[in-house]
């Protein structure tokens, strides 16, 4: 029995209208990367939104059915919006540091928890760019701005200001769709050796990059999860019809 | 033909901006032209820092210390009721309100941008002055007090609609960021919206200060118009606007008394001038970004 530290049970959702997530059944296992693909607009990053709440600030979205963290439930009432996205990171698909010092970034999520005397938030930035690859290249700039950061950086920027936090969870939306080749190929590699440590739910667009970094991979097509299983297993013999011909390139 | 009109209506608009920008120039050495001669007979600093203002007295004194002054405390007393108005109308209609309500609010308040100046000044002699005096027992009500509080109603709108565009500029990418690591509504705003849009929110009170130095007809009517250093906020004071507009009236042109309103008239130009070019500083440095 695998360990499941995210799951949905029937989820379905709707902005308005619009019917968005069909019955979603995904077990997200820990210590592992899960990547979910499918043509845009198919709801994967809307999939993605729902597990840190974040499709609570559009207004008009209703939203039915079970996610879990762990064995909470994250949208009773009595769940603390901001505890449940302090246990689960996000990073996003532009790369978006704050407009501040790399430090302040990295360090923002510590301080508005309040609850870190100085060094403790010290020592935590500079573990969170280390385990992002980052340190060597912003050790002695820390207060420098980090807008001046490449993409590459700042992105991984990002990923360290979300580790920063410990999250149990690294939510990360196409994180690479705005990079270089160089940029991506290294916040893939920093993925397999931070899996090690967090789990990591990837959206991408990228079916290649799936088949290098995923252990599982969920292939959802307008709004329903159609397959779901061992990487290598959806990729080699995919079951349904759809996957076939998405992961062929009929579709996309 | 269609190129001759093209070329006519290049010609137009350049002659209409050139003209607007000679004026600017011919404003400026008209200034000077009249105001500079007065420092022959008095010296800047005895000028700037002189108390006594007795420009028709046989032995004429030309201090302008305490228009300086009451300019300075209308100022501030306006920022510090324009200020908290106009941000926090900023904050609640870019974060906070929806949008029907924004649709409501936003207009509303720039609509008092709106309202002639002479009406602030009825309101507060008629209204707000009476008020003060009756309920603590005041001489008058038209004292820096009551000016403070107009001229800062006239700001609100100002920093009110720059800062609302400010906040609203600053891209969602950065909000999502601050919510998804867990931020309250209110710390996203206080720890990463304001300061993103710290810029345009300088800006827009140093546009707000500019306007309330330069605002004239409100301190004429409700500042009390007494020459004097003020010791608490319920004293009348002159301000430099409000002392040339009194005064211009009744001088010889040409003579010391006119030289010397000019030459108040430097001061207060210098100062918006001043106060313009920082905060052209402060919104180029912020479209840059």
């Amino acid at each position: 029995m695998v360990n499941n530290i995210l799951s949905t049970e029937n989820l379905n959702l709707w902005f308005g209208r619009n019917y968005v997530l069909k019955n979603v059944n995904l077990n997200v296992a820990d210590k592992n990367i899960t990547a979910v693909i499918g043509p845009s607009g198919c709801g994967k990053s809307t999939l993605l939104r729902c597990f840190n709440r974040m499709n609570d600030l559009i207004p008009e979205t209703h939203i039915e059915g079970k996610v879990k963290l762990l064995d909470d439930d994250i949208y009773t009432s009595k769940m603390d919006v901001t505890e449940i996205r302090s246990r689960i990171g996000m990073v996003f698909q532009k790369p978006n540091p704050f407009p501040k010092s790399i430090y302040k970034n990295v360090a923002y999520g510590l301080q508005i928890q309040g609850k870190y005397c100085k060094d403790e938030i010290n020592e935590r930035v500079e573990q969170a760019l280390k385990a992002a690859w980052l340190w060597e290249e912003v050790k002695d700039r820390l207060h420098s701005p980090a807008m001046a950061l490449s993409g590459g950086q700042q992105q991984r920027l990002c990923i360290a200001r979300a580790l920063a936090n410990r999250p149990e969870v690294l939510l990360l939306d196409e994180p690479t769709s705005a990079l270089d080749p160089q940029s991506t190929a290294k916040i893939e590699e920093l993925c397999l050796e931070l899996q090690k440590s967090v789990c990591i739910l990837i959206v991408t667009h990228n079916i290649a990059q799936a088949g290098r970094i995923s252990n599982y991979t969920a292939f959802m097509y307008l709004g329903e999860l159609v397959e779901f299983g061992h990487t290598e297993k959806v990729f080699t013999v995919p079951q349904d019809k759809r996957t076939e011909s998405y992961l062929t390139g009929v579709f996309g | 033909m269609h190129k001759y009109k093209e070329k006519a209506f290049t010609a137009i608009t350049y002659t209409a901006s050139l003209f607007t920008i000679m004026v600017l120039f011919a404003l400026i050495y008209g200034l000077f032209r009249e105001g500079l001669p007065l420092f022959n007979k008095v010296s800047l600093t005895e000028f700037i820092f002189g108390i006594g203002w007795y420009p028709t007295n046989a032995e004429p004194e030309f201090g302008a210390w305490t228009f300086i002054i009451g300019s300075f405390c209308v100022t501030i007393g306006a920022l510090i009721i324009g200020i908290p108005l106009g941000l926090g109308s900023a904050i609640f209609i870019s974060e906070i309100a929806g949008n029907r309500l924004k649709e409501i609010v936003k207009p509303v308040i720039e609509l008092l941008a709106g309202i002639p100046s002479v009406v602030y000044g009825l309101f507060g002699m008629s209204t707000i002055a009476p008020l003060i005096r009756n309920w603590l027992n005041l001489d008058t009500g038209l004292n820096i007090f009551t000016a403070s509080v107009i001229l800062g109603l006239m700001i609100v709108p100002i920093i009110a609609s720059m800062s609302e565009d400010a906040l609203t500029n600053v891209p969602k990418s950065i909000r999502e960021a601050a919510l998804a690591l867990g931020s309250t509504k209110m710390e996203c705003i206080f720890r990463v919206i304001i300061p993103a849009a710290q810029r345009g929110i300088i800006g827009s009170i140093l546009l707000g200060l500019g306007r309330a130095i330069g605002e004239t007809m409100v301190v004429l009517m409700v500042a009390g118009g007494s020459a004097q250093i003020p010791k608490s906020i319920f004293d009348s004071v002159r301000p430099l606007t409000s002392t040339i507009a009194a005064e211009m009236g009744e001088t010889v042109i040409g003579g010391l008394h006119y030289q010397s309103l000019y030459a108040l008239a430097i001061l207060l130009f210098v100062l918006t001038f001043a106060i313009n070019l920082i905060t052209e500083f402060f919104i180029a440095k912020r479209d840059k970004k």
